[in-house]
């Protein structure tokens, strides 16, 4: 008679019955999975996407996984309409479907359309038992099967113990409490990443079989299944090693008693047929044989590596029989960490002293770098790689010469200079600085490099004690730009004559030329455009051949610049405030009515997916970031940048894999909407409905520029409506999570610059793409005023949707204290962990916040220069004194501050 | 969801009398009815009848539901002679009484009241049957089909179009369910499925209606074959049409309607091979002819459906289309002499 098997339907039954091993999930049908499936999808060319179903159903696939987890298309309308056209096809709906999904919503959508028999991918403790005792009998209750992930409130399993537990927790909750089926129950004890060169990873491959025995022995007639792509993530490029590695992992896992399993079956190698040697290396990984697994795999993937850079590099192999100096070369230039321990061993042992490898070969590779990247054949990424290879070749030489020091108190070498950098008090971004810095210490100049958040006195004290020859600044929001000309002050009071560089996102030649210069008498104060100006500009001032001449015509050309500024900024007449009030943008509120929020107050967005994130980066400012200049995608086509963008691309892809595999982030958000009205230039927001009860102000500030044709001056308080009519504002705090930091940090201790400003490069991408993505969700679902939207990334990015999310500190809004009124009605630490120093920056730097303003003629716009009748008006409206005020402004005032000095003000500015 | 809900009495006196013999399912409504030769006065309740306190403008000739408010005498006593033939199981007549199938009349708003009489009726006329031969009886409150499909597209040119969804049929199903409930149905039967996802629908809305209740009743599911294809409307073979329904735990699982007992036979065949629960069938009294009857008699279709119990096949018989008291006699007698099919146990 009949066992307790897995039994489903489509069409037809589908058992899984003893004989068959292992069933092999068809994953072609998932955005997530397939990228021509995805853009199928995003298309919406249903037709192709159904002949995508019915080449698998025809090529064998017992089961077809289908998932619509993508953030640009509606995935509940996605996963009905397509199992609905799937229903019309006989030769497709025969089988069984998995109804993959990551929300609820879309999976009980498609339980709801299926007459068949299917199995739900997945269901968890994630949310806590009671979510997971009601999914389940849902799921019951539908009739379908589940996969349960070992995912508990506590996070996703990763060690055996931990699957073993959360898999024994849900089976007795399952069997005993919902009356689900045993045969019916499917655990994923999640696959994760292995030889990631992350120790903790090592385990992963083992944890999971061992949990797949556990499950298969002790909880009976439950199954096992698994993504096993995830395995290979990080050999992803290299198909030969990743189809080797699924293998060799599921001969092990299947034996254990895994049957079942998401696979791209053109991915997989046969076991038996693996070449001995990197079937060994695989094992060796998979099974974490030996500690040095992953090199030795690393070394023999380098033979199967296929496609790209990679190959040529293989062609080129040859480079190998160049002599030594040569072959250092070839590396620096070529970014090769590969053999660089060995080479510079080599050369070590050749050379008379350990600095002499330094200053002969390696300083003459280094110069042949610098060459080139001046000349424009090199550019930003392909350096700082060379300079990985750079710090990890000196790394070997170190201990000798400190031995050496030791022993016969033989000197350092001499650099070419001695370069302190730090990013400003209050200011946390330091991506820019990180580039500079490297690419400084590529042409042998000492970098020391004090962090972020740095409080003058600090900066002035090392600069004496450590004799730097230059001081770098680096700052990203306004109120640093004050920092600065506040660090000038001190320099000049305290006597200093070396040369200031200034850099980062904010800052300019104006700025420098206008504020900062000034203070400034005794040395010169440089703007540095970017990290590829900065060697010639260290070197100029370090020159004593062409110091002078060189200084003399900065100073030149900032009077002149300062001059020019003068005159164009008197040119420009702007309006009282009052005649600006009576020009604003006065909305036609009698043709557009508000539309109320789903709820109101605050609610904590914690429900994350990464690989979703992923999709919504926008990469063109990723590309400035590494100072490549072009648009996504082109600039992967480019004539001269194509190459390096191709290749920064590639690896950020697949550091993004990373990220995302290893869930390196935990990404955070709190958004809220509160009833509000416009009071003059004011949002008021209110308690209640009601609103009897004032809750919070919001500020904004009134263009005050005089416009031509009619146009208004406006201010944030237009595009809300005044008292009388209901409407509302949001805000919001995102946050690609804390863990950057750390992760940077453990790439710098490797030596690997590039890998450390990779991943901050990219977790400020991802902050924000989720701020577009919870914008999207905002205007769709928890503000709902254009629920109907549909559009794509590009639109998306192109900003072609209604409403606007100005941030506290950009130009519609400049005064970033308005971030304290938005964290506290947010209560966004708590919510999130963000906290705003000092300067009201943001920390983790990965983060953005900002308004949530519906109205569909709302638009971006800058506030730019406003006058002092505005300022005052302004101080009283928040009921902070003038002085304080004007400092938080001073980057736009159109007047000299009266009666305070920076200083002063600096120590107001503390009052936070 | 019912996980575990106490079983109602008659689930365990169901199951004693199962264990037992073959029990009888009672036969057609419809050509009972059509032997009334109601005219739209009659359906209406105008004249002899009851009139229905729910008003619609649309014909109610054919409404054979809404007899039950306005010709209750008549159901009554359908319903009492398929007792009296020998049913243990007797179906309400509310094949039809959702307010998606009733849309078609405008009566939309009679559907609870026709569910609750439905189901009061038949209880009267098992009560009045029990007091002559002291049997115990059973009222299966019955959920067809309606008239729309939730997997199937009725525009050609659009097939991801569907005229009803999943969500619909399960409110219009929990409304009947609750009913039929309310009336006293001892037992719960989604027949005449053509569409598994509206089984589906209803098999959700049944385990609502319990939870509600707050016991289990004995849930009964037949499917329909329609063709010589051997699958349903929607497409499924029997076994898939199983897989899909299992997860209801029902008391009974087969197949109704739509063939005669011979061309049933592979089916119930495949379905009594792989189910673990009891195994019902009701065929039709043979293929409609020409002119639409059926004209397999009592005798013919006795013979085959005792074939079924020879082999071990069912556990519940009975007729679909085109039977009448004197087949359901027939059959109860041609069946008496076999033990009921053994229902398998998943190991």
């Amino acid at each position: 008679m009949p066992d307790r098997l897995l039994r489903l339907s489509g069409l037809e039954p589908f058992v899984l019955t003893p004989d068959i091993p292992f069933v092999n999930v068809g994953e072609r049908t998932n955005v997530t999975g397939s990228a021509r499936f995805r853009k199928l999808i995003t298309t919406r060319d249903y037709a192709a996407a159904l002949e995508v179903a019915r080449d698998q159903v025809e090529n064998g696939a017992q089961i077809i996984d289908i998932n619509m987890d993508e953030g640009l298309i509606d995935s509940k309308a996605a996963m009905v309409e397509f199992l609905n056209l799937l229903a019309a096809e006989p030769d497709i709906a025969r089988v069984p479907v998995m109804i993959d999904s990551s929300k609820w919503e879309v999976i009980e959508a498609g339980l709801q359309c299926v007459q068949g028999k299917p199995v739900v991918n997945s269901i968890s403790m994630k949310e806590g038992e009671d979510q997971f005792r009601q999914q389940a009998g849902l799921c019951l209750a539908y009739g379908a099967a589940v996969v349960v992930m070992a995912f508990d409130e506590q996070g996703q399993a990763d060690t055996a113990a931990r699957k073993i537990q959360i898999c024994q927790r849900a089976y007795r909750i399952l069997v005993d409490e919902v009356g689900f089926p045993p045969e019916d129950i499917i655990f994923d004890p999640n696959i994760f990443a292995v030889a990631t060169g992350i120790e903790e990873h090592d385990n992963y491959g083992v944890d999971f079989i061992e949990a797949a025995r556990w499950i298969r022995t002790n909880l009976p007639h439950a199954h096992v299944s698994g993504g096993v792509s995830n395995l290979s993530f990080s050999f992803r490029g290299n198909e030969p090693v990743r189809e080797a590695m699924h293998a060799v992992f599921l001969y092990h896992a299947i034996q254990a008693g895994m049957d079942m399993g998401i696979v791209n079956a053109g991915q997989l190698a046969v076991y038996d047929q693996i070449d001995p040697d990197l079937r060994e290396a695989c094992e060796d990984v998979v099974l974490n044989r030996r500690a040095d697994a992953t090199e030795r795999l690393l070394e023999v993937a380098e033979r199967y590596r296929g496609e790209g850079g990679a190959r040529a590099r293989e062609k080129d192999l040859g480079w190998r029989d160049w002599p030594i100096g040569k072959r250092l070369e070839h590396a620096l230039v070529n970014g090769i960490t590969e053999y660089i321990e060995a080479d510079t061993e080599e050369a070590r042992g050749q050379a008379e002293r350990p600095l002499h490898v330094i200053e002969g070969p390696l300083m003459a590779g280094m110069n042949v770098v610098g060459d080139l990247f001046g000349a424009g054949k090199m550019f930003l990424p392909q350096v700082v790689k060379s300079a990985r290879v750079m710090k990890q070749a000196v790394a070997v030489l170190l201990p000798y010469m400190e031995e050496e020091k030791r022993l016969t108190g033989a000197t350092d070498r001499e650099s070419a200079g001695r370069i302190l950098m730090a990013t400003v008090k209050g200011d946390v971004h330091d991506i820019g600085k990180n580039i500079v810095g490297v690419v400084l210490a590529c042409n042998n100049y000492e970098v020391i490099d004090l962090g972020v958040m740095v409080p003058p006195q600090k900066i002035l004290e090392v600069a004496r004690a450590e004799k730097v020859d230059v001081i770098g600044l680096s700052g990203l929001i306004t109120p640093s730009l004050d920092e600065m000309v506040h660090m000038a002050a001190e320099m000049e009071r305290e006597g200093f004559t070396i040369p200031l560089l200034i850099g980062g996102a904010t800052t300019s030649k104006i700025h420098t030329a206008v504020k900062i210069a000034p203070r400034y008498a005794g040395g010169p104060a440089v703007y540095v455009t970017d990290a590829s100006r900065a060697v010639g500009v260290v070197s100029a001032l370090l020159s004593p051949a062409q110091r002078d001449a060189y200084v003399e015509g900065i100073r030149t050309e900032y009077q002149d610049v300062a001059a020019r500024h003068e005159r164009a900024e008197a040119a420009k007449t702007r309006l009282p405030l009052a005649a600006a009030r009576a020009n604003r943008l006065a909305m036609d509120w009698s043709a557009h009515r508000p539309v109320a929020p789903a709820f109101t107050g605050t609610r904590i967005v914690d429900d994350w997916d990464l690989a979703q994130i992923a999709r919504y980066i926008d990469w063109t400012p990723f590309f400035q970031t590494w100072e490549l200049k072009g648009v996504f995608p082109r600039i992967l086509e480019d004539e001269a940048q194509g190459e390096a963008a191709r290749n920064l691309y590639r690896d950020a892809q697949e550091m993004l894999g990373r990220i995302i595999e290893g869930r390196w982030f935990r990404p955070r958000a709190v958004v809220g909407f509160w009833p509000a009205n416009a009071v003059g230039d004011d949002i008021r927001l209110f308690t209640g409905e009601d609103r009897g009860t004032a809750l919070a102000t919001l500020h904004t500030l009134r263009q005050q520029v005089t416009k031509r044709n009619g146009r208004p001056n406006v201010a944030l308080a237009d595009f809300v409506a005044p008292e009388g009519i209901a409407d509302h504002v949001g805000g919001f705090v995102v946050t690609a999570g804390p863990e950057e930091a750390e992760i940077a940090a453990r790439y710098e201790r490797a030596n690997d610059d590039y890998g450390a400003i990779m991943v901050k490069a990219l977790a400020d991408r991802i902050a924000e793409a989720m701020a577009e993505m919870l914008h999207e969700r905002v205007r769709k679902e928890f503000w709902g005023y254009a629920p109907q939207e549909d559009l794509g990334p590009e639109d998306l990015i192109a900003e072609r949707y209604a409403g606007i999310r100005p941030a506290p500190g950009y130009p519609a809004q400049p005064d970033h204290t308005e971030k304290l009124t938005l964290f506290r009605l947010l209560d966004a630490e708590a919510a999130t962990g963000v906290t705003l120093t000092e300067s009201m920056a943001m920390w983790p730097g990965s983060s953005v916040s900002g308004l949530y303003l519906a109205h569909p003629d709302a638009y971006y716009f800058g506030v730019a220069r406003i006058e002092e009748d505005q300022a005052r008006d302004y101080a009283d409206r928040k009921g902070r004194p003038l002085a304080e005020i004007e400092r938080w402004l001073a980057p736009i005032l159109n007047y000299n501050r009266t009666g305070t000095a920076p200083e002063a003000a600096d120590r107001i500015g503390e009052r936070a | 969801m019912p996980a575990r809900l106490p079983p109602s009495p008659a689930f365990a006196a169901l199951n004693r009398l199962a264990a037992q013999r073959i029990l009888i399912l009672d036969g057609a409504m419809g050509t009972q009815i059509q032997q009334l030769a109601l005219d739209e006065d009659g359906y209406r309740g105008h004249g002899g009848g009851h009139a229905c306190r729910h008003h619609s403008d649309h014909p109610q000739k054919g409404n054979n539901d809404l007899l039950i408010l306005t010709q209750p005498e008549a159901v009554e006593e359908i319903h009492y002679r398929y007792a009296r033939a020998g049913a243990d199981i007797v179906e309400t007549n509310t094949f039809s009484a959702t307010t998606i199938a009733q849309a078609d009349y405008g009566l939309e708003a009679a559907v609870h009241d026709l569910n609750l009489e439905g189901a009061r009726i038949v209880r009267r006329a098992l009560d009045r049957a029990a007091a002559e031969d002291g049997r115990p009886r059973f009222v299966a409150g019955a959920l067809g089909p309606t008239n729309r499909t939730a997997s199937i597209s009725p525009d050609v040119n659009n097939p991801g179009y569907r005229a009803v969804s999943f969500e619909d049929l399960r409110r219009a199903y929990l409304q009947q369910a609750q009913g039929l409930i309310a009336g006293g149905a001892d037992i719960l039967l989604i027949e005449t499925i053509f569409d598994t996802l509206n089984a589906k629908a209803a098999i959700f809305a049944c385990l609502q209606a319990m939870e509600a209740h707050g016991m289990a009743l004995p849930l009964m599911i037949s499917g329909t074959i329609t063709d010589a294809s051997g699958r349903t409307l929607s497409g499924q073979t029997p076994t898939a049409f199983w897989h899909s329904v299992r997860h209801a735990r029902p008391w009974s699982v087969g197949l109704n309607c739509a063939l005669g007992a011979a061309a049933m036979r592979p089916h119930l065949a495949e379905l009594s091979g792989v189910a673990d629960t009891l195994i019902c069938a009701y065929p039709n009294a043979g293929l409609p002819n020409a002119f639409g009857q059926y004209d397999e008699g009592p005798l013919d279709t006795a013979a085959q459906i005792a074939d079924f119990a020879r082999e071990g096949l069912v556990n519940v018989v009975g007729g679909c289309c085109g039977t009448t008291p004197d087949h359901v006699r027939a059959i109860a007698e041609a069946v008496a002499p076999f033990s009921p099919r053994k229902v398998p146990e998943y190991a």
